[in-house]
């Protein structure tokens, strides 16, 4: 919402300057967004007068000017045709920056001959385009400033235009006559009431209007009121409301539908006229067929669905009620008979309407943020005499359809609950006066709200509206109290913990926490097992971001080609975050998940850089498996997902259908279709999968540790090639529970001298007696034990 | 005798290696050496030469054996000595690779926050990002027609042909977990509710999904006040230095009174400085929870009121730390990972300082 000042003016009266202006619309809730002074970049410029113009010695376009200014007489070199002898001139002195040439003036030499300053044209200034002399002033004296000459002579030029935000609760600051109002119940002044017009029908109006039945009060038109006014003269406006219109960025078009603008922008009021000669028949408020059409004041083509609003006459649809009028029968310089339009819509309506035809006109926006029923009668006097003055003409009685809607309500006012809920001392004789001044009917404690408040529906708004004008500024903070005396409790919840740990291990681990978009592309959550229509976005913002993300994977490897591209190869990057497996509330789970990409590191002189290899992951994955509490004993089982490697991945599970995590490397048609040069390595982990502890204390439990020595003993077997080593170890482990400490793999041998589908798997064994140091022949026999139980489980035989 | 120990005594000190002086110690005190061969002849002395021979023998012996013992120490000492001389590595070059991780600035900042907060009582909670178009919006006071509905740019979900329920949104604020948490905790409460929100706006300062975090406080008679002393005492702690804040009017449906929040600073060869200055900006949206929402949560407004704020944890981040581009957080960039990253165990904590 823009304003000049001297528009607010016109409704408050007030000695504040603009920047007291300023401060206090921001702090009302009216937040300042820009304000424009023109007055601000001229105040360096002053007036002179040319006592005398020569021809430049040298230069045949150039003048030498003797220039009286408040700094005695200079002389100034001139290019202007005009620039002679005897005329009141504008003067930038050394040191003045001029906007329009974006330059600083310095005393300066022009072709041999000194020139200490400069005679302005209006586009030097950046007041108009205007550039075909300098500018000579009809009156004005020498030394005197040119922004005060223009606030005498030409106050449009300077008037300064602020620029407010609106809320969408504040309608009523949609006019600057309600901005007058708040500021003048914060005491910048006083409001001076609109003159009410009355103006007498001399003819009843040939054109009527009617609502049809459907389409009457809520959902629809609650009253639309018109009146023809004929003989007209339209025409240009008077320079008083075109510099106006101009100032907010309108333009003006004519008398007739700058009025209407103007009561638009002044008191939140739009209105509309048809040219009644263009009308056929009279005029009906109904809802719209679907496929109907309407060239619009924007003079594109409207197409309406079933039940929208519109306005009509004999030849079909004329106006789109409350929101855009028609080009058929909109008002040009020829109209001299003009039917005036005051409606009062239902907001919602309004809404929904202008959202389906994506129309974004200040009538709509006023419409369906509300604007104030009770005046709509009024507006009609008031615009009608304003059409009077500046266009003449005749007008008709006032014909109307509807009912001005009943919005009168009053709600308690509660003073002590004002400055319970604010914390801030306000006596009850200001709240009573705030709200007063708002216009709002004090009766006991009971505050009738004025009718141009639609968004008041509650006690809670009247603390707001006293809360506002007494200023959140001067609020002083309270301390909140501590829920208890000591030391406050823990606050995370144990999964809170989990994820900041898992998150921590893996940077501890060297991988770089990226923060991914939770929507991806068609084609990438497909890869994933996702991207169906459940988890697709209505209205995507672009392609690339159409689907929540089923894993986390696609976006790290997305990250992953990207820094390839840019030349960073070696990558160990992982993200915690949701993703989502179905489009309802709650679909979603957390997920851990690493890749790496590249080498382990760039070659270097120890030679120990090499591809990373899915060991790396499952080390990693481990690793914060073990410290997010998962349980050391986890089955290793395959059947992963698609995108794995379908032979180079592992599930850790805690029974075949609890995963709680997976590793491996990523299928090569996966890394393919996301531009990823491998090898790729990947892990996910599911958090919430993992079991909470049971015990809940924070004892450790007691170590036991024995005293005796340990014996390791070595032992190789021979096994077909898809024996997995931890079924092995597991085998061997269970030889004897309480002796056997752990059992390692430390070699595997494949072909070789075994031949095809065999290999050797090397285990070392650590037995670690309790009770007294074990005899050889005891290590033998559990040995025996052991490869009895590995080849049993295993089919292998003890390698010779 | 004396003679004997000149001798030996001279010439392990001189023994060039470990050979000759083995070569002494058999001829000295080896079994047919000559302080043994004289040791034999005790037996053929008188006693009384014998009392003056034999201490003198074990005497000169002992010598002898700590000399071999001294000289074999020097020797290898020398001969380590020796070695090292000709082991030399070139301790400029580099050391072996070692991965280093990096926290990601949104997640170090999310827990900076939640360490304050935790310690005025506040916990933790969370919501679904996919949230039903009520809790997102209705619920928070907000009706299908609000103009701010509007305003949001509020991304949709798809809804299958047949399914007449309103699409659910991608939540466009974190305010919808302000009403999960009351109905399922009631009144009184304390919550922070950080996390991933979205809107379909991208340009130099919006990304789609950026994130906030919640504040909620119920009880009896909390104030706006009290509200502005958090906010206080929580971006004095957060940015390390006093930050006062400043209460402007404005307004949000699910708020009444409602305040934008201003934190001073200063603004100086286009850096920001928070806490010090008179310029002011812009930096959340709060106010005292509006009856509505209290309601809708199934709390009685007659009994409980308090405030609710929500601010961009993004935004935080990047004035703490002098990021310069929201977009960049989500690009996932190694360079800007490594460089704005903290590391893994610069845990935020309110003794270690934030």
């Amino acid at each position: 919402m823009k304003f000049t000042l001297s528009w607010l003016k016109d409704h408050l009266d007030t000695t504040a300057s603009v920047a007291e202006i300023a401060e206090a619309l921001t702090d009302l809730g009216l937040e300042v967004e820009g304000i424009e002074n023109p007055g601000e970049r001229l105040a360096d410029f002053t007036l002179g007068y040319v006592e005398k113009a020569e021809k430049h010695p040298d230069a045949d376009k150039l003048r030498v000017c003797m220039v009286r200014t408040d700094d005695g007489v200079q002389q100034i070199i001139c290019g202007a045709p005009n620039a002679r002898e005897g005329i009141t001139v504008v003067i930038a002195k050394p040191g003045t920056y001029v906007p329009g040439i974006d330059t600083t003036i310095q005393v300066g030499k022009i072709r041999g001959v000194e020139s200490y300053g400069m005679m302005c044209s209006e586009r030097e200034m950046e007041l108009s385009e205007e550039h075909d002399g300098i500018i000579e002033l009809p009156s004005g004296t020498v030394g005197q400033r040119f922004v005060d000459w223009l606030a005498e002579n030409d106050p449009a030029k300077v008037d300064p235009v602020i620029e407010i935000g609106i809320t969408p609760n504040r309608q009523d600051a949609l006019g600057v006559h309600g901005i007058a109002r708040d500021l003048a119940a914060r005491g910048l002044g006083t409001l001076k009431p609109l003159k009410k017009h009355d103006v007498e029908g001399q003819f009843p109006s040939p054109l009527t209007v009617t609502i049809d039945e459907d389409t009457q009060g809520e959902g629809g038109c609650h009253v639309f009121a018109g009146r023809l006014i004929r003989g007209v003269e339209n025409r240009p406006s008077p320079q008083w409301l075109q510099d106006r219109l101009r100032a907010i960025g309108l333009r003006p078009i004519s008398a007739l539908v700058d009025i209407t603008n103007f009561f638009t922008h002044d008191r939140n009021r739009p209105l509309h006229v048809f040219d009644a000669d263009k009308v056929s028949g009279n005029l009906r408020v109904r809802r719209a067929e679907a496929g109907e059409t309407l060239e619009g004041l924007d003079e594109k083509t409207h197409t309406f669905s079933d039940g929208q609003v519109v306005i009509s006459d004999d030849q079909g649809i004329e106006s789109i009620g409350g929101i855009m009028g028609g080009l058929a029968t909109g008002c040009t310089m020829d109209t001299t008979d003009v039917f005036l339009e005051a409606a009062v819509w239902d907001r919602i309506q309004i809404a929904m309407t202008g959202r389906a035809l994506k129309i974004n006109s200040d009538a709509r926006y006023r419409n369906e943020r509300g604007i104030d029923p009770a005046y709509n009668m009024q507006a009609m006097e008031d615009a009608t005499a304003m059409i009077l003055d500046l266009c003449g003409g005749e007008p008709s009685s006032v014909v109307v359809a509807g009912r001005v809607p009943d919005v009168a309500r009053a709600y308690r006012l509660d003073p002590r609950k004002v400055v319970s809920l604010v914390g801030m001392e306000i006596p009850e004789s200001e709240q009573r006066q705030t709200l007063t001044a708002l216009g709002f009917r004090m009766e006991g404690d009971m505050a009738h709200v004025p009718s141009w408040r639609p968004d008041v529906l509650g006690e809670a708004d009247l603390v707001e509206e006293v809360a506002r004008i007494a200023s959140l500024t001067k609020l002083e903070g309270k301390p909140l109290p501590r829920l208890g005396a000591g030391v406050p409790e823990p606050v995370l919840s144990p999964m809170q913990v989990r994820e900041q740990t898992g998150r921590r291990t893996a940077a501890a681990l060297g991988y770089n926490e990226c923060v991914t978009y939770s929507f991806i592309d068609h084609a990438a959550a497909t890869l994933f097992g996702g991207g169906d229509d459940q988890t697709m976005l209505a209205n995507p913002i672009s392609s690339e971001m159409s689907h929540m993300r089923p894993s986390l994977l696609p976006g790290l490897l997305q990250a992953a080609a990207r820094n390839q591209a840019r030349g960073q190869g070696d990558l160990a990057l992982f993200e915690v975050g949701a993703t989502f497996s179905g489009g309802e509330p709650g679909e979603q789970g957390l997920e851990i998940s690493g890749i790496l990409v590249g080498r382990t590191g760039p070659k270097d002189v120890h030679g120990g850089s090499r591809p990373v290899d899915l060991f790396d992951a499952k080390a990693d994955v481990e690793a914060i498996l073990q410290a997010v509490g998962a349980p050391a004993k986890t089955q290793v089982l395959r059947g992963g997902d698609s995108w794995w490697h379908p032979g180079r991945h592992g599930r850790l599970c805690l029974g075949p259908k609890k995963t709680l995590a997976v590793f491996g490397e990523l299928h090569p048609k996966v890394l393919d279709a996301l531009d990823v040069k491998g090898p790729a390595v990947a892990f996910t982990i599911w958090p919430e999968e993992i079991p909470l502890p049971r015990k809940t204390g924070a004892s450790r439990g007691a170590l036991a540790i024995s005293d005796l020595q340990a014996v390791e003993r070595d032992f190789a077997f021979v096994v077909d090639a898809d024996v997995q080593a931890l079924d092995l170890v597991n085998a061997a482990s269970g030889a004897d529970k309480a002796l056997i400490d752990d059992v390692r793999v430390f070699d595997e041998f494949v072909g070789g001298s075994l031949g095809a589908g065999k290999k050797s798997l090397a285990i070392t064994v650590r037995l670690q007696p309790s009770d007294k140091t074990l005899t050889e022949k005891e290590i033998e026999a559990v040995g025996a034990k052991i490869v009895a139980k590995v080849e049993k489980a295993t089919g292998g035989t003890l390698r010779g | 005798m004396d003679e004997l120990r000149d001798k030996y005594i001279d010439a392990i000190a001189n023994a060039s290696d470990e050979a000759a002086l083995e070569a002494l110690r058999v001829q000295a005190v080896g079994k047919k050496g000559e302080v043994s061969l004289k040791m034999r002849e005790l037996g053929k002395m008188t006693p009384e030469e014998r009392q003056v021979a034999g201490p003198a023998l074990n005497a000169l012996k002992t010598e002898i054996n700590a000399a071999l013992a001294a000289r074999k120490a020097s020797l290898a000492d020398a001969a380590l000595e020796e070695r090292l001389k000709t082991e030399w590595l070139d301790v400029t070059l580099p050391s072996r690779g070692r991965r280093i991780g990096t926290i990601h600035p949104v997640s170090q900042v999310t827990e900076e926050v939640t360490a304050i907060f935790a310690d005025m009582g506040f916990s933790v909670a969370e919501g679904p990002q996919i949230d039903s178009d009520w809790y997102n919006f209705d619920a928070l006071n907000i009706p299908g027609h609000h103009p701010a509905r509007a305003e949001m740019d509020t991304f949709y979900m798809h809804r299958a042909e047949g399914d007449n329920r309103p699409p659910h949104v991608l939540r466009t604020h974190t305010s919808p977990v302000q009403i999960r948490h009351m109905e399922k905790h009631g009144a009184p409460c304390r919550i922070i509710a950080p996390g991933r929100v979205y809107r379909a706006d991208y340009d130099q300062t919006h990304t789609p999904m950026f994130h906030q975090v919640e504040g909620l406080a119920l009880d009896r008679d909390i104030s706006m006040a009290n509200l502005k002393w958090v906010l206080e005492a929580f971006f004095s702690a957060f940015f390390g230095t006093s930050v006062k804040t400043r209460f402007r009017a404005s307004h949000f449906p699910f708020v009444e009174p409602g305040a934008e929040v201003d934190i001073q600073c200063s603004f100086e060869g286009g850096t920001v400085k928070v806490g010090e200055g008179d310029d002011w900006l812009e930096v959340l949206g709060s106010g005292m929870v509006h009856p509505s929402v209290l309601r809708a949560g199934g709390v009685d407004p007659d009994t409980y009121q308090g405030f609710a704020f929500g601010m961009g944890i993004d935004r935080i981040a990047m004035l703490k730390y002098g990021i310069p581009d929201l977009r960049a957080f989500f690009e996932s960039d190694l360079r800007w990972l490594k460089h704005y990253g903290f590391s893994a165990l610069e845990v935020p904590t309110l003794h270690g300082g934030l």
